[in-house]
């Protein structure tokens, strides 16, 4: 027997129940003009539940007719995630478009995976073969990788291989094995399989402590607040900082093997950056387009506020059921705050008791169990598979100290904070080099790179000394520290996004830059005035920034760098005899 | 499908509750009093008690009176008709003409699906150095000027109106004073596009709840145009007094306020509507320039701060020019690699020079000897302001680029600028640069 709506506000519908049901279970409401509404139980008292409703609850009555499902919330996985474009719920935008047109349309569900295409099957198993749950049964090719055919993660029992299908080519829904279990009863296996998502999936030996640095190409964070494979990051900032193009640049040149873009109730036109233009973009590591590397979960601002909350869990199970098969997989939230918003509106809607700035109380372990599925993992068979988080949070009017950034500060590896100063300045990426932090290992030897931290530390200290007495109560040895801190800011720590070479650099070249870069700092220039210095130096940050654009390695980076190297080995003797004339 | 109910068990604010049955979430409602009838939207159903956001207001409104249920969404007529008319906030005609009928559609359409928009790419010129040289606007942007009451924002908001090529001018007014309502008119004429226009206007000194209704008749309309295949304008002031319609709603229905009394979904509220612009592939597009007036300058004031996460940039309006900081289009990057080479270069370099200037004012402020490059960044700042960010310059991009390096070459030598060696050999202006040579020359002659 179903339920009957007993009351609607916003995307929350109380039932009367006329069946038990289970917390968290799916459920649908049925609209009169025969529109079935997803919706997840979240809340059950007495004869009533509480429903929030991933669509527009419009047109909704007293009275319609509820149906509840023993499910939980749940994704398909399988071969055919990689290139999609989902909403948050899993259904896959171009699919949707054929068959809708120009609007998501309330009640309409697509099936996630392609249930078309043939995929290569090649078994891995024997009949007799005692398997159980996350044991590959056979894999199949999915563009850039092995994708491996596993058995259901809910199966943890022994179970024995009963059937195999030979190598061939079927479709997800076609059955490519059968098991036994020790009762004796005999499980269908598909290619496909569901897993509800607000339970972490992991079916490892064991968790490993991440430390392997994951390159972004983006040199303030691989060398001065680096992240790493299997770690948690967060990218606070006020509004226009730069947190979604820092995100952006991440998926494109982050040394992992796939990324999973969740645009959780932000701009819809990001999205649209993303999926107009990585069909076009060939990824370096593959000679494959990086749509090939790529899922993408949207949930935009104008989309089901529910359906938010459910997009970023839905994104970090699929990053979960990459890394099960032994890959390195990013997943880039943006923002977490609308998802932390999202959860504010529900409960708000159940009037629970509100915490700071009207957030539940519970926010702060909602926002630690997601940071907690991330992470490095030995497989049964030995191999790694990693998990990355990076979340953007953006607070209440750029101040940090607001619930969000702060539970999110608690539980990350790694803090790159922008700050709106850099960003008004042009200064990008706008990430405050004074505020931020990483508690990894980069690319970098942490001595040098807390030599340099203290330089601009102090750079930092001469500038706002020289708000007080002026220039000229500055000691020049001062002075020269302020412009060799501006000089690091400058070439180094500032990259220009939108150059070819200098948008992405290698970690490579960053080593070697920054040696350089640090051999200027040590450098004892006995400059005569002020003026000499600052002159001295903004030549020297002019040659390196057009370094910069030179590729590693072509003529004109050699000469650059010839020209460094005589003004290290002169301490700029021919750019002081320059300036003079 | 007309349903008559007169059980009404509250009045609060301009919220009724009423006993009704077989009333759908979000349905269009009528009330009538012995003064009035007046449109009502359900927002909550619990049993057999709806709740109804009266836009008249609730004075007047008594126990006894007769609510008349719709059996549908509020709708609005989309015909070509509506071009050249004017309408209120609950979609009535205040130009004495007659009341269109035809073709109702509902508003509040869905949102677009995201692999249905196309990469903005088209840019909008308007002679506005601060605009197209340093934020450019592109079609299909959903951008608001952030204002200081006072500043001269409506003026500003039509000029780029009438400057944007566009098929259909959509006016939304929230909250509007008869001057701005005439200023927009007189410019709407003086600029031809009258019969291409539609206006919803709500004025002050109408029921506040009108003025909730006026965003969704713009964009609902504007979106069908689009649909077919046209160019769309909305201009919307001020989605601050729109805010704060939500904001008295939510305190009626008792909901928990997040941030200084204003509802926690103001996000959400503000985005979908936002949202609506959209570059459509194979279709319009619409594109939403709104007015967002900041109480007491407050940049982090909700509604500012809330619009800010939402739009694509904004426009910084202060002091009577478009503030270098803080101004921010996030579409320049789809269209200025487009219009000319060193576009992107100039944009950066004058910003970051402009903030040492700005630095350097502040020292000499306080007191300090300014050094050479002190003064060097202040002349620069007072030509920079004078020739590119005054309000009244207006010029072509082009002429804005070139006016850009002008300055630059009055006061800094090419390194100086960190603009890369490259676009300087191939713009840096080569007379000025001879002459500055030569007068070297001169100055060291003399000393001799
Ligand atoms: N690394 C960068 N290089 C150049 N411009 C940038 C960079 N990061 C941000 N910007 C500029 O700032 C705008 C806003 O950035 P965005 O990442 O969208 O901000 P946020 O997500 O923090 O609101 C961009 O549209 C771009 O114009
Ligand atoms: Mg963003």
């Amino acid at each position: 027997m179903p339920g009957k709506i007993a009351a609607v506000f916003g995307n929350m519908v109380t039932v009367e129940l006329e069946q038990e049901v289970t917390q968290n279970s799916v459920a649908y409401c049925c609209r009169a003009d025969g529109r079935r509404l997803i919706s997840e139980v979240i809340r059950v008292r007495g004869s009533q539940a509480d429903l929030q409703v991933f669509e527009e609850t419009r047109g909704l009555r007293i009275g319609d007719r509820v149906e509840f499902t023993d499910e939980m919330l749940s994704v398909v996985l399988g071969p055919g995630l990689l290139g999609q474009v989902y909403d948050g719920l899993q259904n896959p935008l171009s699919k949707v478009a054929l068959q809708e047109g120009y609007f998501l349309t309330e009640g309409v569900y697509v099936h996630a995976l392609p249930t078309d295409i043939e995929w290569d099957f090649t078994p891995a198993v024997e009949v007799g073969q005692e398997v159980t749950a996350g044991d590959t049964l056979g894999t199949v090719p999915e563009g850039i990788i092995t994708h491996q055919i596993m058995v259901p993660f809910h199966l943890r029992k022994k179970l024995t291989v009963e059937k195999i299908a030979p190598a061939g080519k079927y479709t997800v829904e076609k059955e490519i094995a059968v098991l036994k279990d020790e009762s004796g009863q005999e499980i269908s296996v598909t290619m496909e399989q569901r897993w509800p998502v607000k339970v972490p999936l992991n079916i490892s030996e064991e968790r490993l402590l991440p430390t392997e640095p994951l390159v972004t190409k983006i040199r303030i964070i691989d060398t001065m607040f680096p992240i790493v494979k299997g770690g948690t990051y967060c990218i606070p900032g006020p509004f226009g900082a730069g947190k979604t193009v820092l995100q952006q640049l991440t998926s494109r040149h982050a040394d992992v093997d796939i990324v999973i873009v969740a645009a959780c109730g932000e701009r819809a036109g990001e999205v649209v950056e993303t999926l107009r233009r990585f069909p076009e973009l060939i990824d370096p590591r593959t000679g494959k387009t990086l749509m090939d590397r790529t899922i993408i979960v949207c949930n935009t601002s104008a989309m089901p506020v529910a359906a938010r909350e459910a997009s970023v869990y839905t994104a970090v199970t699929l990053a979960e059921y990459y890394r099960q098969m032994a890959l390195d997989v990013l997943l880039l939230a943006d923002s977490t705050s609308r998802w932390a918003q999202a959860m504010r509106e529900v409960s708000g809607r159940l009037e629970e008791i509100p915490g700071e700035e009207a957030f539940p109380a519970y926010l702060e372990s909602r926002i630690a169990g997601f940071y907690e599925r991330a992470g490095v993992v030995r497989l049964k068979d030995g191999r790694i598979g990693s998990v990355t988080i990076g979340g953007t949070v953006s607070p209440a009017g750029g101040n940090f100290e607001e619930p969000v950034t702060q539970g999110t500060l608690k539980v990350v590896g790694a803090f790159h904070g922008l700050s709106r100063e850099r960003s008004n300045a042009r200064r990008y990426p706008s990430i405050d080099p004074l505020d931020s932090w990483s508690k990894y290992t980069g690319i970098i030897e942490p001595k040098k790179v807390a030599e340099v931290h203290n330089i601009l530390r102090r750079g930092n200290d001469v500038k706002q000394m020289m708000t007080v007495v002026g220039e000229e109560g500055t000691p020049i040895e001062d002075f020269t520290i302020y412009l060799k801190s501006e000089f690091f800011d400058n070439v180094y720590l500032q990259q220009n996004a939108f150059d070819e070479v200098d948008g992405a650099t290698e970690a490579d070249r960053q080593r070697f830059v920054f040696d350089k870069c640090l051999e200027i700092i040590r450098l004892d220039f006995e400059f005569e005035s002020k003026d000499q210095a600052r002159q001295v130096m903004f030549y020297i940050t002019d040659l390196f920034r057009n370094w910069n654009y030179a590729p590693m390695d072509s003529d004109e980076f050699k000469k650059i760098l010839a020209e460094i190297d005589e003004i290290i080995a002169t301490k700029g003797k021919l750019v002081k005899e320059a300036l003079v004339k | 499908m007309r349903k008559f109910f007169d059980d009404i068990t509250a009045i609060t604010g301009n919220v009724v509750k009423v006993r009704a049955t077989g009333v759908a979430y979000d349905e269009l409602a009528a009330i009538t009093t012995n003064r009035q009838t007046s449109l009502a939207q359900v927002i909550r159903l619990e049993g057999d008690e709806v709740s109804l956001q009266v836009f008249a207001g609730t004075q007047g409104v008594s126990t006894g009176d007769k609510v008349r249920f719709f059996g549908k969404p509020m709708q609005v007529p989309f015909t070509e008709n509506l071009m050249g008319r004017i309408f209120d906030g609950a979609g009535r005609p205040r130009d004495g003409k007659p009341e269109i009928t035809d073709d109702p559609i509902p508003i509040g359409t869905p949102p677009i699906n995201p692999t249905r928009r196309l990469l903005p790419s088209k840019m909008v010129r308007t002679g506005i150095p601060m605009i197209d040289v340093f934020n450019s606007l592109v079609e299909s942007q959903k951008l608001p000027i952030f204002s200081v009451p006072g500043e001269p924002y409506n003026e500003l908001l039509a000029r780029i109106g009438l400057q944007a090529e566009s098929d259909v001018i959509i006016l939304g007014g929230m909250g509007m004073r008869h001057d701005d309502y005439l200023t927009f008119r007189n410019a709407f004429e003086a600029g031809g596009v009258l019969g291409r226009t539609i206006m919803f206007i709500h004025t002050a000194s109408e029921p506040v709840v009108e003025c909730l209704m006026v965003p969704d008749l713009c964009t609902t309309v504007g979106e069908s145009f689009a649909l077919q295949g046209k160019r769309v304008l909305v201009l919307l002031t001020d989605m601050t007094a729109f805010a704060d319609a939500l904001k008295e709603i939510a305190i009626i229905m008792e909901q928990i306020p997040s941030n200084r009394g204003y509802p926690g979904d103001l996000y959400t509220q503000l985005a979908r509507r936002y949202e609506k612009a959209v570059d459509l592939d194979g279709a319009g597009s619409m594109t939403i320039l709104a007015v967002t007036t900041m109480p007491g300058d407050d940049v982090t004031h909700p509604v500012p701060d809330n619009t800010g996460y939402i739009t694509e940039g904004q426009f910084y309006l202060r002091g009577g020019w478009i503030e270098p900081f803080g101004s921010l289009s996030r579409l320049k990057q789809q269209v200025n690699d487009k219009t000319r080479d060193d576009h992107r270069a100039i944009m950066d370099a004058c910003i970051q020079l402009y903030a040492g200037a700005r630095e350097s004012r502040e020292k000499k402020a306080m007191g300090f000897e300014p050094s050479q490059w002190d003064l060097k960044l202040l002349k620069y700042g007072e030509l920079f302001e004078k020739r590119i960010m005054d309000l009244a310059v207006n010029i072509p991009l082009e002429k804005a680029l070139d006016e850009c390096w002008e300055i630059l070459a009055e006061c800094f030598e090419p390194h100086e600028t960190g603009i890369r060696r490259a676009i300087i050999e191939k713009h840096w202006p080569k007379k000025l640069n001879d002459k500055s040579q030569q007068s070297q020359t001169v100055t060291t002659d003399a000393k001799d």
